[in-house]
């Protein structure tokens, strides 16, 4: 009994060596003189067409040509992140740059970066961390990125404002901040706000949520979706009733996201209006790299990116192959 | 019909416990129910009014269509989940990730290699075909798992509810793929000419094709002698195993038929959403039909009901205009009080107070 107790342990300890030989195992090899070496934490590139194009745009800026050394690591699960943290430290990075799958759970990883002389730069997401625990953060602005399409919506200047609020999960980022500008404008300026439902980023649900105001014979002519997913269910449902849609129609079509097939209704005059959310953090990063390189200090922790919103009558097709993701 | 029609001549007491004990007596039930009180809360609910689609083909559109089109893919997932139920006596909970697979088969053989293709890369048919056997392949590895390897059908197509999603990412390179092509829009809407969903013909077909072999072949009584006993379904000649793991084939067939659909209707396919949580509204189904969750006896009839029921439900939530948040809570308990009312035991209970009410007030108007 107790010989095989020892046994076990000794065997444990052994793999336990070997796994910590094996994680320790890249750093000799990639020593590579006047590269800036960057870890890059990201969540799965599958997640969406959202998360495909910042992990592209990663991947094609942080390259040799460009001076870096850049290994990534992918999950969508916050421990799994935080292991990929701690190997990259160990690999000896100069910078750590990281979209968190979850908020909490940060601080010691991100202390023992600051230990080792590791700068952190959070992108696309916030944590709950201080902030003295990390150089910048580039965010989107969900909230700006609302008011940005509200203030379209309100310059069209339409006789009267008859509003389907298609909402994205409740409580997630997009949501709050998309959801947020359209109530606070639509209370102040007295728009009607036919119905107001999450579909869950879901097209299918959009659809159902919109035939039944088809249904109850409302009249609308205004779709505020909080993605293009669900915007195209909404217009797959006013296909179906022969109610038309698009520049100079009977209803306005918002989206979000810019899909390049969703620019692509924009440019058919399909949709009336798009916004971005920016997946293109890499340029920025790389921005604050240099400066950091150089001894400079930063303006702002917090750096917002610029974010576009596209109306059907102005957008071309350049638009669509530079900003369509 | 003719059972209602034979239990008449009997006394009304017999009647109404013979009515009770009925298995389709519960979706029956909750239509009504329901109907009744959209009925009360607003009579325009059953408004149907014909209009003509942006292609200029005549459409009859309101509540009623509504349910009849968006239940259709749910009653047909629920005809082959009534099977699996009966006769493994489990449910699989893969059918959501299975439509996502067999969905983005369908759009991977029409687009091809190009995700945004100006002409079909293959004809629907052809699509279609593909979709059933990759759909029947992954049932048949369900069934296999469930019927030869003996495992729990629920922790056996767990496998394939974890996986299915990201194999469908993974078929079409994780682009999206979107058809513009008219005719592959017919499924999920309208025929040229026809005001009625297509969705609901299909639907329909599905049920005709089963009632058909259910009627010429002897697969429906081997379905429910496995279910109700296996060891004495062996000692009779038939093969359970073979029985079980056939199940699971037949609903990847109605899994690719509802997938169809699906893809259908947006000519898009978005492999993380799609069909989500299908699988406990296809459950419910056969929970509401009447049909024992553990297997045995079945009936497709009022499984296909409950399905109807379902999204009878749903379309008078979102009518209702549900606070959003909230529209999962109502269902639920809607959907606790059916599933109550409809076990055997609470039902029995009822037919036996019925009675006794009609034998006392039958003893009253005596006196």
């Amino acid at each position: 009994m107790n010989f095989k107790k020892i046994l076990s342990f000794v065997a444990a300890t052994t793999l336990c060596f070997s796994l910590a030989g094996c994680t320790k195992a890249p750093a000799n090899s990639g020593n590579n003189g006047d590269l800036i070496k960057v870890g890059i934490i990201n969540n799965d590139p599958n997640e969406s067409g959202y998360r495909t194009a910042n992990d592209k745009d990663m991947k094609e800026t942080f390259t040799k040509e460009n001076g870096f050394d850049a290994s990534f690591a992918y999950s969508l699960k916050n421990d799994e992140q935080i292991g990929y943290a701690q190997k990259f430290i160990q690999d000896e990075v100069d910078y750590l740059l990281l979209s968190a799958a979850d908020t909490a759970g940060w601080d010691s990883v991100l202390k023992d970066a600051q230990a080792a002389g590791v700068k952190v730069i959070l992108f696309d997401r916030t944590i709950d961390a201080d902030d003295s625990l990390y150089e910048a953060s580039i965010v989107s602005d969900m909230a700006k990125e609302g008011e940005t399409a509200v203030s379209w919506l309100e310059s069209q200047n339409l006789p009267e404002y008859n509003i389907i609020h298609i909402q994205g999960v409740m409580g997630s980022a997009a949501q709050k901040g998309r959801s947020g500008a359209l109530t606070d404008t639509a209370k102040a300026k007295g728009w009607n706000i036919v119905t107001q439902q999450t579909a869950e980023w879901n097209a299918e649900k959009a659809q159902q949520i919109v035939q039944s105001v088809i249904d109850s014979g409302k009249s609308f002519n205004v779709i505020y979706a909080e993605n293009d997913d669900m915007a195209k269910g909404a217009v797959a449902a006013l296909d179906k009733a022969n109610i038309s849609h698009g520049v100079g129609k009977d209803v306005i079509v918002m989206g979000f996201d810019c899909n390049k097939w969703a620019l692509e209704e924009l440019l058919k005059k399909n949709w009336n209006y798009d916004g971005q959310c920016n997946p293109f953090q890499a340029d920025y990063i790389v921005d604050i790299i240099n400066k950091l390189e150089k001894g400079e200090k930063l303006e702002q922790k917090v750096v917002v990116m610029d974010e576009k919103g596209f109306d059907a009558a102005t957008i071309t097709q350049d638009d669509v192959n530079n900003y369509g993701i | 019909m003719a059972q209602i029609k034979t239990a008449k001549t009997n006394p009304v007491s017999e009647f109404f416990s013979k009515l009770f004990r009925n298995q389709i007596f519960i979706p029956i039930a909750a239509l009504l129910l329901l109907a009744i009180f959209n009925l009360i809360a607003d009579p325009s609910f059953f408004k149907i009014t014909l209009g003509y689609s942006s292609d200029g083909n005549p459409v009859l559109s309101g509540y009623i269509m509504t349910i009849l089109d968006y239940g259709s893919e749910l009653a047909i997932l629920a005809i082959g989940m009534t099977l699996v139920t009966a006769a493994s006596g489990g449910q699989d909970i893969s059918v959501g990730a299975a439509i996502a697979i067999s969905g983005s088969v369908v759009l991977r053989v029409l687009c091809g290699t190009d995700s945004r293709p100006e002409t079909l890369q293959a004809p629907i048919i052809v699509a279609f075909l593909v979709s059933c056997l990759v759909a029947m392949a992954f049932g048949a590895f369900n069934g296999t798992l469930v019927a030869y390897f003996k495992i729990q059908p629920m922790v056996a197509t767990l496998i394939l509810f974890t996986a299915g999603r990201s194999i469908a990412a993974w078929i079409n390179n994780n682009e999206l793929p979107i058809v513009s092509d008219k005719v592959f829009s017919y499924f999920g809407g309208f025929l040229p000419g026809i005001p009625i969903p297509t969705s609901f013909f299909i639907a329909v077909a599905c049920m005709i094709i089963t009632a058909l072999v259910f009627k010429f072949t002897s697969l429906g009584l081997y379905i429910q002698s496995v279910g109700i006993n296996q060891n004495s379904s062996r000692l009779n000649g038939l093969n359970p195993e073979f029985i079980k793991f056939i199940t699971y084939v037949i609903l990847g067939f109605f899994v690719a038929v509802a997938g169809f659909i699906k893809v259908s209707r947006l000519s898009t396919i978005n492999y993380s959403v799609v069909a989500k949580d299908i699988e406990m509204d296809a459950i419910l189904a056969v929970a509401l039909g009447g049909n024992a969750l553990s297997g045995g006896k079945f009936n497709i009839g009022a499984s296909v009901l409950g399905a109807y029921v379902i999204q009878f439900l749903t379309t008078t939530l979102y009518k209702l205009e549900v606070s959003s948040e909230a529209l999962s809570a109502y269902k639920a308990i809607v959907v606790i009080i059916l599933v109550v009312m409809s076990a055997p035991i609470v039902r029995e209970k009822l037919a036996a107070l019925i009675k006794k009410i009609k034998a006392s007030s039958a003893a009253k108007s005596a006196n």
